[in-house]
């Protein structure tokens, strides 16, 4: 066990100085990345362009930044930011992060809920009529850019049918930390919630269906009828149970990836201030601590959640358990 | 319900599929049998002869869209056929209960063998978590399954195949059929564990008796465990009878074909044993006269007409050799 968990950590740190030296590497063969004339503004003098260029280490060889930054990054945790009057960054993903977490957890909530259901009752409905509807549906919703989606929820909600009683507790677009009210947190973000929801309950309803009548094939499921189980009993014990693995791991990466600033359109159309609008401008800044800082977030997240999912795939599947 | 009727009359049993082009294909064709208490009959047949297909229709489990059942199949006189749902299920896994040929893919993978014989007992008994447990792990030991009380606690890939199938059985028999329908129940496993699985299907019926409708391809289990034995071919019964009247005078040219194909269980084994040449027929290519009939060395004219179920002594036989006074021979004896 303790050596299960050394072995997780080891492949972690391995996973983010691989991620962080590709990333720097990268900024800095990055034509017009220089960061000192970005400091110094457009009209400084060679002066001061020296001073700064000598006072941020940009004179130094390549590696000795590199550790540098690494430092200051995980360390001291005083990074500041190239641009924006040298915001520290460290407190600034800190700040982002709980936002997109209440962003991607309750969609994920909303997602695996609802997916779950559409999927089990089309497998159960195989054919009919009800099963089409569902599945033109979850193509519908795979289809509709997230952007677009949205910015319609936007029109109808805050201005077209604000009034209306169905929206008007529709609070202005923003967020609102959990510590302000659960109410309040929850009422800025179900909109984006849904919104965000609609792609992957599509994916997963259509997943999980295909999963659900690949199963009913099954001669487990064939011994589970003969036991003189309810049909629901079977779909659901037998047959969603043994297809809840696969569901799983396509959870894992997709909440991981979301975590990690995934989530950007959703951020950007919904005024929510999270991780993937924080990576969105350090991009376009090309500015390399809140690079780094945002893209080490995500690859910390991705590894935990990956962990989390091995955690789960033990839980679900006793074969894996065994080491088979 | 009726007291004098047979614990299980098949009869007429037709399973239509669907092939595809608003076409349709029968799989088994008027099919009839019946089964007594405490009886064991064997239902022996080439691989695609219908074995399976006619006992998932007994089950009622042939799921496949736009399938046709006719006939009728009568469990203690009470018509199964058209039997709605939840009667149907009340007496699935409680009165006729079926073990499956491939005891590694019929378990469910994610839960214990215990948990799944827990989950039949209490799908048709009162019983609480704990008292379901008790019951399965005694039944588990009845079986023959060593430190049962552990093996409750095992996920079936942690389990050997004849342990397994051994579980199977148990969860067969967990709420007490009267009917078994064991379907290749020794296929997948090694002879010694196929002879385990044979003695203990046999006490079964001594202990409990229960009976059982016992499919398999291989007539050496017939001869050991079957009281009487029903032979489909091609989706139709060549021959019916007592297991040792039909060993010792086969009726149908396809019995004695399958009983050549034995190895004798003593003296010399021969260097090849005798096949009948060619393949049964699929059931969409079926002859209209006699299905055996392209296979068979004693075909002539008259096979030409479907053959229908003739008594001879306490055989039946749909082949037309009898009544033309050209019965097959006697076999020398198979000292079993
Ligand atoms: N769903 C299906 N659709 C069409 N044909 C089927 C279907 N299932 C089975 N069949 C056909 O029905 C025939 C009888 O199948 P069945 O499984 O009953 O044979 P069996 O006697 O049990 O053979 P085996 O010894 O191989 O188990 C076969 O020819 C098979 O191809
Ligand atoms: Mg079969």
């Amino acid at each position: 066990m303790i050596g299960a968990v050394l072995r997780r950590l080891g492949q972690t740190v391995l996973v983010l100085f691989g991620i962080s030296v590709l990333v720097f590497l990268v900024f800095f063969a990055t034509p017009g990345a220089d960061p000192t004339a970005r400091i110094a503004g457009r009209n400084a003098s060679p002066e001061t362009v020296a001073a700064i260029r000598h006072q941020y280490g940009f004179d130094r060889p390549l590696p000795i930044q590199y550790l540098h930054l690494m430092d200051r990054l995980f360390i001291t945790r005083d990074l500041a930011s190239y641009v924006d009057h040298g915001e520290k960054v460290v407190p600034e993903v800190a700040r982002a992060a709980p936002v997109t977490l209440s962003l991607v957890g309750g969609a994920a909530v909303i997602w695996v809920t609802v997916s779950i259901l559409i999927g089990t009752i089309a497998a159960a409905a195989r054919g009919s009529v009800l099963d089409r509807a569902l599945m033109m549906a979850g193509l519908v919703g795979i289809s509709i850019p997230v952007f677009w989606l949205g910015e319609v929820a936007n029109l109808i909600t805050q201005s077209r049918f604000h009034t209306s009683w169905m929206f008007s507790w529709v609070p202005p677009l923003g967020y609102v930390p959990l510590q302000d009210g659960l109410w309040a947190w929850a009422s800025h973000l179900i909109i984006p919630w849904c919104t965000l929801a609609v792609l992957f309950i599509g994916l997963y309803g259509r997943v999980l269906r295909a999963d659900l009548v690949a199963a009913s094939g099954e001669d487990f499921m064939r011994t589970a009828r003969a036991k003189g189980l309810s049909e629901t009993r079977v779909m659901l014990f037998h047959g969603l149970r043994t297809s809840l693995i696969t569901f799983v791991s396509l959870f894992g990466l997709d909440f991981a990836q979301l975590v990690g600033g995934g989530a950007l359109l959703t951020e950007v159309v919904f005024g929510l201030g999270g991780v993937g609008r924080l990576t969105y401008q350090g991009l376009v800044n090309l500015d390399l601590p809140l690079i780094m800082a945002t893209v080490m977030y995500s690859a910390v997240f991705v590894v935990v959640a990956n962990a989390v999912v091995d955690l789960f795939y033990l839980l679900l599947d006793p074969r894996v358990r065994d080491g088979r | 319900m009726d007291a004098d009727a047979p614990l299980l009359a098949v009869d007429n049993l037709t399973i239509t599929l669907p092939a595809g082009r608003g076409r349709t294909v029968d799989i088994v064709e008027n099919v009839s049998f019946r089964l007594d208490g405490a009886e064991i009959m064997g239902l022996v047949g080439e691989s695609g002869s219908g074995k399976s297909m006619s006992a998932l229709a007994i089950m009622g489990l042939i799921d496949a869209p736009g399938a046709r059942i006719a006939g009728s199949i009568r469990f203690r006189g009470r018509e199964l056929i058209g039997l709605d749902r939840r009667a149907l299920r009340a007496l699935r896994g409680a009165e006729i209960a079926m073990i499956f040929q491939d005891p590694m893919t019929a378990l469910t993978p994610v839960h214990t063998v215990g948990w799944q014989i827990d989950e039949q007992l209490r799908a048709h008994q009162p019983l609480s978590r704990a008292g379901a447990r008790a019951r399965t792990v005694e039944l588990l030991g009845e079986m023959g399954v060593p430190d049962p009380r552990r093996a409750a606690d095992r996920y079936p890939h942690q389990l050997s195949g004849g342990l397994r199938q051994r579980a199977m059985i148990a969860m067969a028999l967990s709420c007490n059929p009267s009917l078994l329908i064991a379907d290749e129940p020794t296929t997948a496993l090694d002879v010694t564990v196929q002879a385990q699985i044979l003695d203990l299907l046999r006490r079964l019926r001594q202990d409990f008796g229960s009976s059982i409708l016992l499919i398999t391809h291989d007539m050496g289990v017939v001869a050991e465990t079957c009281d009487r034995t029903t032979v489909l071919y091609s989706g139709n019964v060549a021959e019916h009878g007592p297991t040792d009247a039909l060993f010792r005078q086969p009726a149908h040219p396809y019995t004695a074909a399958l009983l050549d194909s034995i190895p004798p269980l003593r003296g010399t084994r021969p260097r090849r044993l005798p096949s009948i040449p060619g393949a049964p027929p699929a059931p969409s290519a079926r002859p209209p006269g006699c299905p055996f009939q392209p296979r068979c060395a004693y075909g002539h004219v008259a096979c030409e007409t479907r053959p229908s179920l003739l008594p001879i002594g306490a055989q039946q036989v749909a082949c037309v050799l009898p009544a033309e006074g050209r019965a097959l021979p006697p076999r020398a004896v198979l000292s079993a």
